[in-house]
């Protein structure tokens, strides 16, 4: 009787292994394979690619994917992180597309020899976004200005006015710390100045719903807050300023450089991008949710203020 | 407060419709982590048992070091392993990174330690007299070891389940080594963070529900089972 029983349990054990790794090939293949002529299912091609937290929060890719995969019959591994860990993947080897927001580091990317082909196909803007009542008082100053003002009144009253920082290397990091610079402010000063300025160490996400509970000033994309708007008691308080662009760019791992990377997957994807039929997709994304497109597409030129990118680096197809 | 109440009674409803998500979620996790668990025992049990028997110069701070690395934090044991599976690393060419794989490799290392130490103090509470005895009747050593392991098999079991425990638990390897990517890697713990970090803090809270239940459904079947055997 014992033996039956250990015998049972340990057919279930492996059974339930057995189901459950089965369960770890991704489901969404099984449809399209069963529909296919061909009786044996291969393997799909996996393409990796990282992506910033602020396409991911908005829930861009949610839609996007679902699209490349089908077209291309891929299947497409996404990792969101922030553009420094990003570009870092990238120069391992362990992605093979990235798609970043920081000019300056996309430059040192492509310098390297690791990133190539790159194309711009979406912008927004920053905000400076903060509680309703305005403590420091910096509603609808230029970005510098609020900047000086936040930092003045935060070391003033730390308190009253905080400042919460992605602080983890990303583009929206990036952003920030160009701004201080512009406003005259040593951002390692603004960094040892006390509990106004708060580091998190988070996404765009998480830090709006910090900044909402301690009701602190932050520096946003506007897609994001837009879809976390439903959650927040923050207002966008300064909205105008050239420094305020924020264009996203996809690029190609080299495979120069790094022997795996996919590039015929990647030029794929990048000039699908850029493509007429998932720019329109892109200036719709949001409209139905949030009453606004999140994103601007690049097509067209839309762009037309200092930092959007030439004709030939939103439009002319990569190979 | 009430967001509790509204997560339990998510997490019920997820359960009773069979979320295909949330199933699907549930049972890579699992999957991983019982991976995990049998590769770590294959290679903690034995090491284990030859610890605890032979003797050595240095087999207490050998012990010492083991129960040092219980506390190693999930995120460095990450870090360890992605340094070695990255493609720039010495083994990058198996293409692991960003796959359930991964994960079970990060977890499995984790829970060695854990595994290794506890079953040496399982074995330590056998007595001596059972290992002696077993010899002298003609077994070899391999056989008095497994005698002992027999003997102590509640307090393996319990380290076994103490393993599970600690690998379907732990968030940062798996964010790490898997990347949280949707129908392939993402498992309940890193779905909890992603919700947590979205604000849906009830949808959060319900996944963390399933996944205490489903380690509750777990720990019943085998004591149970333990009890009968």
């Amino acid at each position: 009787m014992r033996k039956i029983i250990f015998y049972l349990l340990t057919i279930l054990v492996l059974s339930s292994l057995l189901i459950g790794l089965a369960g770890c090939v991704p489901t969404s293949t099984d449809e399209s394979a069963s529909t296919t002529e061909f009786p044996v299912v291969a393997a799909k091609e996996r393409f990796k690619i990282a992506t910033t937290t602020s396409l991911y929060d908005t829930g861009l890719w949610y839609y996007l994917e679902p699209m490349f995969e089908e077209k291309n019959n891929v299947e497409m591994d996404i990792v969101y992180a922030g553009t420094g860990i990003a570009l870092e993947y990238g120069r391992r080897g362990d992605v093979d597309a990235v798609i970043v927001h920081d000019r300056a580091a996309e430059d040192n990317f492509i310098a390297e020899g690791y990133g190539i082909n790159r194309r711009y196909f979406a912008y927004n803007f920053f905000i400076i976004a903060g509680p309703q009542s305005d403590p420091a008082g910096i509603k609808d100053m230029s970005p510098e200005d609020a900047f000086k003002k936040l930092a003045e009144e935060g070391k003033k009253n730390p308190d009253e006015v905080k400042f919460v920082s992605r602080g983890d290397s990303s583009g929206t990091h990036s952003k920030e710390k160009l701004i201080w610079s512009r406003a005259g402010l040593n951002y390692e000063d603004i960094q040892q100045s006390g509990s106004w300025y708060v580091e998190a160490g988070k996404g765009m996400g998480p830090c709006l719903l910090m900044a909402n509970e301690e009701g602190a000033y932050l520096l946003a994309d506007i897609s994001t807050f837009s879809a976390y708007k439903s959650k927040l008691d923050l207002v966008p308080l300064v909205e105008q300023g050239e420094i305020f662009l924020n264009v996203y760019a996809a690029m190609a791992v080299n495979p120069d450089k790094i022997a795996k990377a996919k590039i015929q997957i990647a030029n794929n994807f990048i000039n699908w991008l850029i493509s007429d039929e998932i720019q329109q997709v892109i200036g719709t994304y949001g409209v139905a949710e949030y009453g606004r497109p999140l994103f601007n597409p690049t097509a067209g030129g839309s762009c037309q203020i200092p930092g959007c990118p030439t004709v030939d680096e939103y439009s002319k197809p990569v190979q | 407060m009430s967001e509790l109440w509204e997560a339990f009674l998510q997490a019920i409803q997820l359960i009773v419709t069979l979320d295909s998500e949330v199933v699907e979620i549930a049972l890579r996790s699992l999957a991983i982590s019982a991976t995990a668990v049998v590769l770590a025992s294959l290679i903690c049990i034995p090491i284990g048992g030859m610890i605890h028997f032979r003797n050595f110069h240095g087999k207490r701070v050998l012990i010492n070091v083991i129960q040092t690395f219980y506390s190693i934090p999930t995120v460095c044991v990450g870090l360890f392993v992605f340094i070695f599976i990255s493609r720039a690393g010495p083994l990058g060419g198996l293409n692991l990174l960003f796959t359930p794989a991964a994960v079970a490799i990060g977890q499995m290392v984790l829970i060695t330690p854990i595994l290794m130490g506890l079953t040496i103090s399982a074995l330590s509470g056998v007595d001596k007299a059972i290992k002696d005895s077993a010899l002298s009747s003609g077994a070899t050593e391999f056989q008095a070891i497994w005698t002992i392991i027999k003997e102590a098999r509640f307090a393996v079991v319990a380290a076994l389940i103490m393993g599970f425990g600690r690998a379907i638990s732990e968030v940062g390897a798996a964010m790490i080594l898997g990347g949280n990517i949707r129908g392939y890697t993402r498992v309940l713990t890193t779905a909890i963070s992603l919700e947590t970090q979205k604000g849906e803090l009830v949808l959060a809270l319900a996944l963390g529900i399933i996944l205490i239940a489903l380690a509750l459904i777990i720990n019943t079947v085998v004591n149970v089972a333990l009890q009968r055997y």
